[in-house]
Order: structure tokens, then sequence, then C-alpha cells
């Protein structure tokens, strides 16, 4: 077992050096057909004037305010999002009646492409945070939502035969053994709806709003400056790979309780 | 047996337990007509061929199932709803996974109301006393199956039942941890004489533990065809006890009822 481990911490090594070189490798082609003109500048934008772009951003401080908009943008539309995922997800896997009747709507909304609703929640919120959180909602809840309802179908019938006759009422079952199955179904998902809350925020702001990433790169778009564009799509994507870090980091906390693949206590 | 059912701790009456078929098909009597009696303090064994319906008897006995006909007497009183006085161990893992081993022993005291705080102590004391002090934050994937079985068995008795209801709760584990599992049971019964109703399907298990071993039909519809009284001395010592020909004498006795059923219920399965 322990060569094992060390052979893959070496290969773990090994596999970083091979993603930065790789990306540098992108980086050093871009920047080769932009230079030569193979690839006109004009359309493919030039990677050291994007470099130069996010670098003065943060330097002269104009990109704090607009990450700051989108950041809570996305931080309001996961929260509520999930709560409200969470909520009805109990209430329709436990209720067999409403689940019957909520069956169809629910496919339905959630086959719709979700994205064309930002019109008319600009229209209903305003060009605000609200209407960019309010696509987020949109986004995060059914993710949630039916990891909820597929967690509390999945409790074991055993342990709630056991939570019952250890004296558990009804109230005590949902707290105790419904929520803590959901919520551990809902952390499995978190990478998947703390990035569709980003996306939820970045696309309502592309499609309209005053501040935040998107607005910026709807506003370069407007004046051709692609250098922006790509600039700020780089920001984006930075900023989605701290998020995705830090859900890591909270997971591995908060499923302390469950089992990983192979687990082995070094004595 | 209906008179002894008005003393006994827990009395089957003339039980039958019918389930309704999905999709159409025929209803399955799983125990059919049974009458069965536990005295207070007894230890009573039901063994039967696998799939037989032991585990449907002893859901019946703990109100998570309802009987289609017959009652089930606690104490005197007929049993509606869940059996608030027994205990239940299953034969599946039902610790909850999400709580440490001491929130699992302390989860029975905490869901009738005590305090956190006033609960920890006393789950603390449990798990010690069924040989876990020091596993106490340790979450149930963390432990060895034996050890799983001891947190539920700690679960279970620290709520302190007057019947105990065990559904074949050691087949899961190896034969010598098994074995030392059983004399733990034996010391925690005869420490506190409660009434308990075993279920299992190893003949030799159920003659080391009981007073009373009941012998099952195979199913459809079971029921007892015989019962034995156990008349070995306590306290035992279930892998010495098996070595005495007194055992041995009760084993072939009840051996010779059991072997058709079994054979039945094998014939059963191969169709």
């Amino acid at each position: 077992m322990r060569k094992r481990s060390t052979e893959l911490r070496l290969s773990r090594a090994g596999l970083a050096a091979i993603h930065v070189a790789l990306a540098a490798f992108v980086f050093f082609m871009w920047w080769l057909l932009t230079t030569t003109k193979v690839l006109p500048p004009f359309f493919f934008g030039e990677p050291l004037k994007v470099v130069r772009v996010v670098i003065e951003w943060f330097v002269t401080g104009k990109i704090w305010p607009h990450l700051a908009i989108t950041l809570w943008e996305t931080l309001l539309a996961f929260v509520i999002g999930s709560l409200i995922g969470l909520g009805v997800g109990l209430w329709l896997a436990l209720s067999p009646l409403a689940s019957a009747i909520a069956e169809p709507y629910i496919t339905a909304m959630n086959a719709m492409p979700r994205v064309i609703l930002a019109p008319i929640f600009a229209v209903w919120f305003g060009l605000g945070v609200l209407s960019k959180v309010a696509l987020g909602v949109t986004l995060v809840f059914f993710i949630v939502f039916f990891n909820v309802f597929q967690g509390v179908k999945e409790v074991s019938p055993v342990v709630l035969a056991n939570a019952r006759m250890l004296g558990a009422s009804r109230g005590q079952l949902l707290r105790h053994i419904y929520l803590p199955s959901a919520t551990s179904w809902v952390f499995s998902s978190l990478h998947t709806s703390v990035g569709m809350a980003f996306v939820g925020a970045v696309v309502g702001e592309y499609l309209g709003s005053a501040k935040g990433i998107g607005y910026l790169i709807l506003q370069a778009e407007g004046t051709f400056d692609i250098n922006t564009v790509f600039a700020g799509i780089v920001v984006l994507t930075i900023c989605a790979l701290i998020l995705d870090t830090l859900v890591t980091k909270i997971e591995a906390r908060l499923l302390v309780w469950r089992p990983r693949a192979a687990e082995t206590e070094s004595l | 047996m209906t008179a002894a059912g008005a003393t006994a701790a827990l009395a089957f009456d003339a039980v039958t337990c019918t389930f309704a078929a999905r999709g159409g098909g025929e209803r399955y009597t799983a125990v059919r007509d049974t009458t069965l009696a536990i005295a207070p303090g007894e230890f009573v064994s039901v063994v039967g061929p696998t799939g037989c319906g032991k585990s449907t008897l002893l859901n019946l006995a703990a109100g998570l199932l309802d009987t289609s006909s017959g009652t089930v007497m606690v104490d005197g009183a007929p049993l509606e709803g869940l059996n608030r006085r027994a205990g239940y161990m299953f034969q599946a893992d039902a610790l909850m996974p999400w709580r440490s081993a001491l929130a699992n022993v302390a989860a029975g005291l905490e869901f009738g109301g005590a305090k956190r705080a006033e609960a920890a102590p006393r789950a603390r004391e449990w798990l010690a006393r069924v040989g876990l002090a020091g596993f106490e934050d340790r979450y149930p994937h963390q432990l060895s199956g034996g050890m799983r079985k001891r947190v539920a068995l700690a679960q279970m008795l620290i709520l302190d039942p007057e019947i105990l209801l065990m559904d074949e709760p050691f087949s899961a584990l190896d034969i010598q941890t098994r074995q030392l599992m059983e004399n733990e049971l034996l010391e925690l019964w005869s420490a506190n004489r409660k009434s308990v109703l075993f279920i299992t399907h190893d003949l030799e298990e159920a003659i080391s533990l009981s007073d009373r071993v009941v012998v099952l039909a195979a199913g459809p519809g079971t029921h007892p065809i015989g019962e034995f009284a156990i008349d070995l001395p306590r306290p035992r010592d279930v892998a010495e006890i098996r070595l005495t020909p007194r055992f041995v004498e009760l084993h072939e006795a009840i051996w010779q009822v059991l072997r058709g059923e079994v054979l039945k219920g094998y014939a059963q399965a191969k169709h």
C-alpha cells in the first residue's frame, strides 16, 4: 500500500508539471500565432495585452467593486437556491401526494432552458443584483432539489426503523434522519450548485447590468476590445477555481462521517 | 396459551400476517396462526429455515408491522402502534452513519427529551460497558463489524427496554467475534434480566443462549412446530457449553424437527 501511495504522489507532482507546461504551451502558441499575424489579433486578442489588462485591473483596484458584486450575487443565489431546494425537496419527498401533483411541473421547469428567463427577471427585478440572484436561484434550486429528493428517498429503511424504535418522533426523524441524509447529498452536489450560482450571476450581468464582471465583458465587447473580454474570462476562471477549492475544503470538513475509499490510519 | 398470554411479557395470540401482493400477484402469508408467549425475564430463541418469516415475527412484536388477524400482547395489553417497551437490534447495520459512536448511543435518550450534556455521560458509560471506551468519537464506518454491533447493543440497552427483540444480530460476524459477543450479551442479560426474543438460523447459537428454543416451519405461512426447554445450567460460556453431552442431546432432538423444515425451505428456494 505504502509503495502505491508514494507512486501516486510522485505522479501527482509530475502531473502538476505537465499541467503547467501545457498551459504555457497554449499561451505560447497563442502569442506566437497572434504576433506573427497568422491569427488576426483583432479577433483573437494578444496574450501579453490580456495579462496587462488583468494586472492593471488589480493594481488600480478597478476590478474590486465589480468582482464584489459578482461574488455577492453568487453567494446570495447559492444560499437562497439551496434553502428553497432543501425545503421543497424535503416536503415533496415526504409527501407522496404533493410530489405526484408537482412532478410534471418540476420536470417541465427543469427541462426548460432557464437562461431564457433572464430578460423576464430583468423586467421584474430591474437591472440590479436581484435579477441576477433570481436567475442563479432557478439554476441552483433544481440541482439541490433533485439531490435532496433522492437523498430522502434513499434513507436506509433499517436506519429509519431503528430510529423509530429508539423513540424518535416524526419531527425528530426529519431532523435527525432525513435532514442529515439529504444534506449529505446536497454537499455532494455543492461543486455543481456553486458553479451554477456563478453562471447565473455572470450570465445575468452579461444580459443587462451596470456592475459586475459580466458587465465589464459586455462593455468591452461593445467597443470590440477583445483583450479586455479575454481578461474578464481569465478573472472569471480564476474565481471559479478558487470557489471550487473552497468548496472542496468545506466539503471535507462537513462530511467527516462519510467513508472514503480505502481509508487507512497511520499509527 | 391465551391464558398464559395475559401474564407474559410478550405474547402472540393467533397472529397471522399477510402481505398484499404488488402488481396483482398472489398475496403472501408470511406468518400464519402463530401463538407464542415469552415470560418476563425469559430468553427465547426462534430458529427456522432461511426466509421462513422469522423477521416478520419480530417486526410484528416491535409494532413496525401490523397483524392481519390476531393480536400481539405486551404485558397483557394489546399492542397498538410501536412497541415502546421493546428494544430492537437489527440484522443489518442500523447506526446513523453521520453520528459518532457516542452520539449514536445517546440518540435514544435525546429522542426521549434528554439534553445532550445529560445523555453524553450515560452514553460514555454504556460504550465502556460494551468494551468500546476510547472509541467515542469514531464514526460507524471507522469501526469494525463487531464494534458496530456493540454500539448497536449499547444503543438499545441504554433505554433499558423490558423486551429485547434481536434479529440475527451477530450473523454477519466471524465465529470468534460472534462467541465473544454472545458471552457479553449473556453477561449483560443475566445482570438485569429482560425478556428476549432472539431470532437466528444458527441452532447452536440458539441453544447456547436460550431458556427455550422455538422451531418455526418453513414458509409461507410459518408457525411454531416445536418447543424445547433448554435446561443447561447458567452462567454459561457459549464456546464451552457446546461440548457438554446435554447440549449435544438437545441439539440432536431439535435438529430432528428442524431438519425437515430446512429441507422444505431449501426445495422451495430452488423453484
